[in-house]
């Protein structure tokens, strides 16, 4: 086992549902004639009960598949959309993946290279760190950003062990030029005129960092083989190419067609991409724009073979459903108000002292086994479930977030109130034992059966709008959807 | 070794108000109409009642908490009043302390009334509400048809039953269940409907269609029991006496262990066969004249059949299709409509139940009457089928 230091891992997670841009554009085209030019590709969206954090957690677990266990220090949860502001979002992150309470998080925030910032940051601070980086993008209705925007996450791991590409150098700049921004309290962002941020900003700043990110590591622009350059405006990345002197051959598709730009998430999600790709010796840069420019450069190493595999960003791409109901989206992300009806009134409270006692069990999906017996079960009791023991403070601690279940019975019902009718749920079946009855997530309608094999996904369970605060609880999901 | 309740109790009197949608009544107006008409019929002054338990269950949408409402509706002279909720047994568990407070000894004449208001809610279904703290943190987001619906799911896939033909029995049950309503004057729906109607309602959770579902009302039922002794005193002749009162409660381990399938009710089959035992029953299918049970929906009462042993596990749709619980077939069930057509006021749904029975075994039952019914059978189940309250009663003629 070498000692040496750089990225372990990679995960990414893209909601599952890819809204049609020609489905904005026949929705919206009417208004704003323009958007019709940008009708092509799909973009990832968010379902109704998913979020920054939510994603997060996803991308997450897919990059610490199969991987050793690792003392992670520091977890740290990059975003423009966190759900909280006043929560440590990054510490729910953590409760979900069962990361421990020795642990040093941070959300890291305030911009669109935020998760460029964070990883900079966790490699030139050492150590076993997560960096987390998702984004859930609201945009105005017949906006262009609602045609570029998308939802998702993405995760890398760094630390010592045998790194699957190791920093060869880093260099970020930081210049107040604002392209766009958010206010305190508002919604949408604010953005100036494309040509201008292509010319003054992109054309001027990422060349810059660039520049001085070769200068101070000695090495060329010639010798990279992967570009990560996370920019929808048209032409910008090649062009930044071409200045700077990188090979034509290294710039890297942007996703942009597949599932629009996650923001944050984005330059990670393109990292996540380029070393799916990569071999030994390769060399992957990547830059990050947003008030200045992240610029990383990582040489891939022979441990990439050894990586455990895992679904990463072509099995995120591969794991879609089209969405072409515009109004399902507007709904989603609250842009109208729909008739909910009365059932959608009743109001559960918020208890956090309960949440807190059991904040395992909610957050993190920790039930228990059965030191006599041997019996898994959720939730833990005091006494063990299995009728034949039944004892008392018999069991240890047992997440059941990454055990494979199957149906045992569903129902789709229309009757409960569901942001996303019919409600799918049923009984699991946990395959080494132990039962819930789970709400399901991204179901596909009329293809749910008895024996289907299922697996758990960390899922918003209800947002108590009174008091703005959102419960997360974990959903089973088709195993063949994910 | 206790030696059960069989015949120790007797039913003095029973009252039932009219079901349905009573917009112009408050639950106190269906106690007064339930207690007046039970008050007449067991022909005692109220003064004698001694003790009396008090079924509601979603009392938040009526009366409120506690046994004060009871008292003070019907100004009962400062007996003890005990209030009782048990999902949807919460009407027979009024009547289970009841009896059980006569067959003590501790009191000559007791009182058992349910009531519930489930009308005012401004929307259909049952109310919608929280599950406890800690439980609205990770229960999915379930209601009663969504939970019930999954037996279906559980069902086809153990006994390889087409989704069809389930259905078919589904509406059989629901259509059995209308003809029945049609003929009483108390229930809430007494339309008659056909298995078309059934096959083709609108989906409320998959695959329990509208007509799959019972209705949601607003009633009121009651009893007054007392010992066979001071009912015949009091000019009693062909007592109706309890002969069994079971319940069983699940303890988690259909939800939370590995050896329940979701097909049936594992608190049903304990509670039968107490219940059997209780009452000294070998056949019940032979000797049961005739059920009412918790057919909160089609698949309910479909499953129920066998759990209380009446049809052969994976049987019961041959025993619906073949008419066999019909009113002209061999045992009824819902001989009154049941929960299908006199909806679901949950307090009072059990003591709705044993009304039937009672009149049909003193001969009261009028255009249902059965000719000569010996036993009656009723059930209630409350909860979801992974996790319950299960509750199995029988009446019949004092001795037999």
């Amino acid at each position: 086992m070498s000692d040496a230091f750089g990225i372990l891992s990679y995960g990414a997670y893209l909601p599952r549902r890819r809204l049609q841009r020609k489905t904005i554009a026949a929705a919206n085209g009417w208004f704003n004639p323009g958007l019709r030019s940008l009708a092509k590709g799909e973009r990832a969206m968010a379902n109704w009960d998913e979020d920054t954090v939510t994603m997060a957690v996803e991308a997450a677990r897919n990059c610490l598949a199969g991987m050793p266990p690792a003392a992670i220090g520091q977890l740290m949860l990059a975003s423009t959309t966190h759900p909280y502001d006043d929560r440590q979002n990054a510490g729910i992150v953590a409760t979900a993946l069962h990361l421990g309470s020795a642990l040093r998080v941070l959300d890291v925030t305030g911009s669109l290279r935020a998760g460029t910032s964070a990883l900079a940051t966790a490699l030139a601070v050492g150590g076993n760190a997560l960096v987390a980086a998702g984004e859930h993008r609201l945009a105005k209705a017949a906006s262009p950003q609602e045609m570029h925007y998308g939802d998702g996450a993405a995760a890398v791991l760094v630390g010592r062990g045998e790194p699957i590409a190791r920093l060869v150098a880093a260099h970020s700049e930081t210049v107040d030029f604002v392209h766009q921004y958010r206010g305190h309290d508002r919604a949408h962002d604010y953005a100036w005129e494309e040509r201008w941020i292509r010319d003054e900003g992109y054309m001027k700043i990422v060349p810059a960092a660039l520049g001085a990110l070769f200068a101070a590591s000695g090495t060329t622009a010639s010798s990279v083989t992967h570009f990560c350059m996370p920019c929808t405006l048209p032409r910008v990345a090649a062009g930044l190419a071409k200045r700077v002197g990188l090979p034509e051959t290294a710039l890297r598709d942007n996703l942009a067609a597949a599932c629009g730009d996650s923001g944050v998430a984005h330059p990670l999600l393109m990292l996540a991409h380029a070393l799916e790709d990569a071999k030994p010796g390769d060399r992957v840069l990547v830059a990050a724009f947003g008030q200045g420019c992240d610029a990383l450069l990582f040489e891939v190493t022979e441990a990439i073979r050894k990586l455990p595999p895992r679904a990463g960003v072509k099995g995120a791409l591969a794991r879609r459903k089209e969405e072409t109901n515009y109004e399902r989206f507007l709904a989603f992300n609250d842009h109208i108000t729909l008739e909910r009806g009365m059932r959608a009134e009743t109001d559960l409270g918020t208890p956090l002292s309960t949440l807190y006692r059991n904040r395992d069990m909610i957050t993190g999906l920790v039930g228990g086994r059965c030191r006599d017996c041997g019996t898994l079960q959720f939730p833990r009791g005091r006494y063990c479930v299995n009728p034949k023991c039944n004892a008392l403070d018999s069991q240890d601690d047992q997440p059941f977030s990454d055990l494979g279940a199957k149906v045992m019975s569903y129902t789709a019902d229309v009757l409960t109130y569901s942001p996303d009718p019919p409600a799918y749920y049923g009984m699991i079946q946990f395959d080494d034992g132990g039962r819930m009855m789970a709400d399901f997530a991204d179901v596909d309608e009329g293809k749910v059966e008895v024996g289907m094999p299922m697996r758990m996904m960390f899922r918003i369970k209800e947002n108590d709008a009174a008091r703005g605060f959102v419960r997360y609880f974990w959903k089973a999901t088709p195993a063949a959807n994910s | 070794m206790a030696s059960g309740i069989r015949d120790k109790v007797a039913i003095l009197g029973m009252g039932c108000s009219k079901f349905g949608e009573r917009w112009d009544r408050n639950a106190e107006d269906l106690m007064v109409e339930a207690f007046e008409e039970g008050l007449k019929d067991a022909g005692i002054e109220r003064d004698q009642i001694e003790a009396a338990w008090f079924g509601t269950a979603i009392e938040e949408q009526h009366v409120g908490k506690s046994g004060i409402p009871l008292a003070m509706t019907l100004r009962l002279p400062y007996i003890p009043v005990t209030r009782v909720e048990n999902y949807c047994a919460t009407g027979t568990e009024a009547f289970r302390g009841a009896v059980y407070a006569v067959a003590s000894g501790a009191v000559d004449i007791a009182l058992a009334l349910g009531v519930e208001k489930l009308k005012d809610t401004g929307y259909g279904g049952l109310p919608q509400r929280g599950r406890g703290g800690l439980n609205n943190l990770f229960w999915a987001n379930i209601s009663a048809p969504g939970s019930f619906a999954q037996l279906a799911a559980a069902y086809r896939a153990k006994h390889r039953v087409d989704a069809k033909d389930l259905k078919r029995a589904m509406a059989h049950i629901s259509v059995k269940s209308h003809d029945n309503g049609a003929k009483n004057p108390k229930a809430h729906l007494r339309n008659r409907i056909t298995e078309d109607d059934v096959m083709k309602a609108p989906m409320i959770a998959d695959p329990l269609g509208l007509y799959d579902c019972c209705g949601v009302s607003d009633g009121s039922a009651c009893a007054i029991v007392t010992t066979p002794e001071i009912a015949r005193g009091l000019g009693k002749k062909d007592l109706v006496a309890v002969k069994a009162l079971q319940l069983a409660v699940s303890n988690g381990q259909e939800v939370q262990f590995d050896d329940w399938d979701g097909s049936y009710f594992a608190t049903t089959r304990v509670a039968a066969k107490r219940a059997y035992r209780e009452a000294g029953i070998d056949d019940p299918r032979k000797r049961i004249s005739m059920f009412d049970v918790h057919d909160c929906f089609s698949i309910t009462e479909l499953v129920t059949m066998e759990d209380l042993g009446i049809s052969e596990e994976g049987k019961a749709i041959n025993d619906v299709l073949d008419g066999f619980y019909d009113a002209s077939g061999r045992v009824p069930c819902q001989i009154d409509g049941g929960l299908k057509c006199f909806g679901h006021p949950i307090g009072a749904s059990g003591l709705r139940m044993l009304y039937e029975m009672y009149l049909q075994l003193s001969g009261r039952a009028g255009e249902r009457q059965r000719p000569a019914p010996v036993l009656g059978m009723t059930h209630n189940l409350g909860g979801f089928p992974s996790q319950n309250v299960s509750s199995v009663t029988i009446v019949g003629s004092y001795g037999a």
